[in-house]
């Protein structure tokens, strides 16, 4: 048992924070979330070429998977320097399910392209009224034409218009909420009867409502078997979480840091406000709310590939539970720390403040996963 | 990155449950795992349990009888311990004097303390606390003066646990009332018996009689008993807190007091229905398993950084205030699991063998009192505001 990291993994760590502290600084991100896609292909190509993009990329494709701690480091860098480009879309949720359902053809044909860079492909899963249940899903997929016809409507797809491609849930048999019925197709960004509603997300990140209106797609465009998709989007799920856990410790510490330097420095009464013990006892509990979130995103790390399942979600909820609990403990009080500078947009805290927002509300909330972690004990 | 234990780990811990399930005498554990009273036979009887096995200083080095284990191997043990139920061994011995003796004490001091505490024979308790002197250790104000081949001791010490029990005990002292506060203080060993020394139960909220007094009148105390040197004792006291603080998370006894939780929240009913599976219920006692779990890999990042021969840091604070925090809510949502039946208390009822009248359900006569007890853990051994004073000062360097 041990907890280092090996030669590789710390280089490929210092590597990641060198580069996005130099060209990820707060000005230079804040540049790049004013852009009018409100990300940058050039960050992209260069995670692509770091071979950040092809770490959840099976070796045969042309990538590193599991890189399981080598994914922990990059989230965590990640997190600190609040990077908005679709990395926890496209190179660990998209790749996930592309990896876990597509034939060796539709990988071969997906997969290296996603590993440089070249391709985005994003899962467009949720809807409306299923808040967070993963096999709640009224979008259809019926046989028709040469393949599939897809109606439905998809809520806050994460980085929709970036994708190339969007990896579309679909029910092809089935109750509403049954685990058995759903099929995911891979659908090309601007197939026709496809309307995105595009919209900024509150961390800065994008999104988009996706609208299927008769779309007709091949038959090829299915991934995986029909109606059997849903233990890998579980997977896909649960690699997720376990990757939003560790970037969420590198925003919880950047935050922290944040909140520690400014007390320093900020003085009334003619000292620093970090002499008030009234807000020592208050960073301390934030440091403690970090560590121990810190100490979960190792334990979903090891586990969230793990064969038993029901140890698999049980740990990964139990991770995004504590994550959760101290994102928002520790973004209120940072902002409260920081006065009313806390609430401008002039500082990187309240930028923090609303990633760990959005962190809390993404992939499952601290009830989902509460709940969760209970049906999984029992 | 690997947060598994070692196949040689996993033999280690094979072999602890083997040995415990062969030589934990079942009384001792039936009075553990039910959460009644234990006697102190039992505990200085499971102590030379582990002497005849050899394991009787186990954090102790194999110099002084020890067993040399590594800190993944004493945490091993001490959560097959806690898991099997089997009696606290005490601290006061072999995780706070023993320690300073062995570092600081003289081949004599070595000769005569270590090898009674490892062998059950010497109950030591630990004189810190003064009326006046809470988290403001250093401020303590008995006094020891030398005259020729002894002290003088006279003060009052408080918050001894277990006192009346002790053949011993190890007393942070004056000896310089000049300089700075830490400056002044000495590390002596005083025995029970010595004319003068007066022991006074304090009663606690549960009834229960674990802490006291501790008079010293014109106490005389040979010089040989002073541990290292005069006026260095605040160092040998801080070198102690590092100590003492191993396993201070209780991970092993959390984990055994959920298991019960668990048991009584599946036989306790809510509308009908195992409370267990009250979603309101259910919620909280998930909280804590969660918050368990996590405090779980905490620690073991700390043995990991330990093992790996960087110093325990103020790291350990964490584990208090966590640790603590958890101790108190499971006995916090025991008392809610059996709801009225908390309230009746009879004290005959926490020793075992009790025969009187059944009352509620078996297992609720000692929740109430241990809920009570319990809130001695975030005040005890620093309370946990000045383990967050230790974290913003060591940890955050505010």
């Amino acid at each position: 048992m041990h907890f280092q990291l090996n030669e590789e993994q710390r280089a490929l760590g210092d590597m990641v924070q060198r580069f996005l502290s130099k060209e990820y600084a707060f000005e230079a991100r804040r540049k790049i979330l004013r852009s009018p896609d409100g990300w940058s292909r050039e960050i992209w190509a260069k995670l692509g070429e770091m071979g950040l993009l092809a770490l959840q990329v099976p070796e045969e494709h042309g990538g590193m998977a599991p890189a399981t701690v080598e994914t922990l480091v990059t989230l965590g860098a990640m997190g600190r320097a609040l990077v908005v480009e679709p990395y926890l879309s496209s190179a660990i949720l998209g790749t996930a399910i592309v990896r876990g359902l597509g034939s060796p053809a539709q990988r071969e044909a997906i997969l290296p392209a996603m590993a440089t860079g070249e391709r985005i492909a994003v899962p467009a899963h949720g809807e409306a009224g299923a808040r967070f249940d993963l096999s709640r899903v009224a979008t259809t997929a019926r046989k028709g034409g040469a393949g599939f016809v897809l109606d439905g409507h998809k809520a806050v797809v994460l980085h929709a218009p970036a994708a190339d491609l969007l990896l579309v849930t679909a029910r092809t048999s089935g109750a509403p909420d049954a685990e058995a019925g759903l099929s995911v197709f891979a659908v090309p960004a601007g197939t026709p009867g496809v309307t995105l509603v595009p919209y900024p997300t509150i961390d800065g990140m994008r999104g988009a409502d996706v609208l299927l209106a008769g779309v007709q797609v091949p038959a090829d465009a299915l991934l995986g078997p029909e109606g059997g998709a849903f233990p890998a989007l579980s997977a896909a799920q649960d690699l997720g979480v376990a990757a939003l856990c560790a970037e969420a410790v590198g925003v919880l510490q950047a935050t922290l840091d944040a909140t520690t330097e400014y007390t320093r420095t900020r003085k009334q009464f003619g000292v620093p406000i970090a002499r008030f013990q009234a807000l020592q006892h208050r960073m301390a509990d934030m440091l403690m709310n970090v560590e121990q979130a810190r100490s979960m995103s190792y334990l979903a790390a090891m586990h969230a590939a793990s064969e038993d399942v029901r140890e698999r979600r049980r740990t990964v909820s139990a991770a995004k539970v504590t994550v959760g609990q101290a994102c928002r403990y520790v973004g209120q009080q940072a902002v409260q720390l920081h006065g009313g500078m806390g609430v401008t947009d002039e500082l990187s805290v309240s930028h923090c403040f609303k990633r760990l927002m959005a962190i809390e509300l993404t992939l499952g909330d601290t009830e989902h996963h509460l709940e969760r972690f209970i049906r999984e004990s029992k | 990155m690997d947060l598994s234990f070692t196949p040689e780990e996993q033999c280690f811990r094979d072999e602890v449950r083997a040995f415990l399930d062969q030589s934990l005498p079942p009384a001792m554990r039936h009075k553990v795992l039910e959460g009644l009273h234990v006697p102190p036979e039992d505990t200085l009887e499971w102590q030379r349990i582990l002497f005849r096995k050899g394991w009787g200083g186990p954090n102790w080095p194999t110099e002084f009888g020890g067993t040399g284990w590594d800190p993944v191997r004493q945490f091993i043990f001490e959560e097959e311990c806690a898991a099997a139920g089997t009696p606290r061994l005490l601290p006061f011995g072999l995780k706070m004097v023993g320690p300073v003796i062995q570092r600081f004490g003289n081949a004599a001091q070595h000769a005569r303390f270590l090898p009674r505490i490892l062998s059950g024979e010497d109950w030591w308790c630990q004189g810190y606390s003064e009326p006046e002197s809470g988290s403001d250790l250093a401020s303590l104000r008995t006094l020891a003066v030398r005259e020729g081949d002894h002290y003088l001791v006279n003060g009052q010490k408080t918050w001894i646990t277990l006192a009346q029990h002790a053949d011993w005990i190890f007393c942070l002292v004056r000896t310089d009332r000049t300089g700075k506060a830490q400056a002044g203080i000495s590390f002596l060993l005083i025995d029970m018996k010595t004319p003068g020394v007066t022991v006074r139960p304090i009663v606690m909220l549960d009834g229960g009689h674990e802490v006291n007094e501790v008079w010293f009148e014109d106490v005389k105390v040979p010089v040989e008993n002073l541990v290292g040197e005069e006026n260095k004792g605040w160092t040998y006291a801080k070198f102690l807190l590092g100590h003492e603080r191993a396993n201070i998370a209780g991970i092993g006894g959390s984990k055994r007091e959920l298991a019960r939780l668990k048991r009584i929240a599946s036989e306790e009913r809510k509308h009908g229905r195992p409370l267990s599976e009250d979603p309101l219920f259910a919620a909280r006692l998930a909280q804590v398993e969660i918050d368990l779990l996590a405090l779980e890999i905490t620690n073991l990042r700390v043995l990991s950084a330990e093992a790996e021969k960087r110093a325990p840091g103020p790291e350990a604070s964490l584990l208090k205030i966590k640790g603590t925090e958890i101790q108190q809510a499971l006995t916090e949502l025991m008392v809610q699991a059996i709801g009225p039946y908390a309230l009746p208390f009879r004290i005959e009822a926490l020793s075992d063998g009790f025969a009187g009248p059944a009352v509620g359900p078996e297992y609720a006569a000692p929740l109430a009192a241990t809920y009570c007890n319990m809130r001695k853990a975030s005040i005890y051994g620093g309370s946990n505001e000045i383990q967050k004073n230790i974290i913003t000062q060591m940890i955050l360097g505010l």
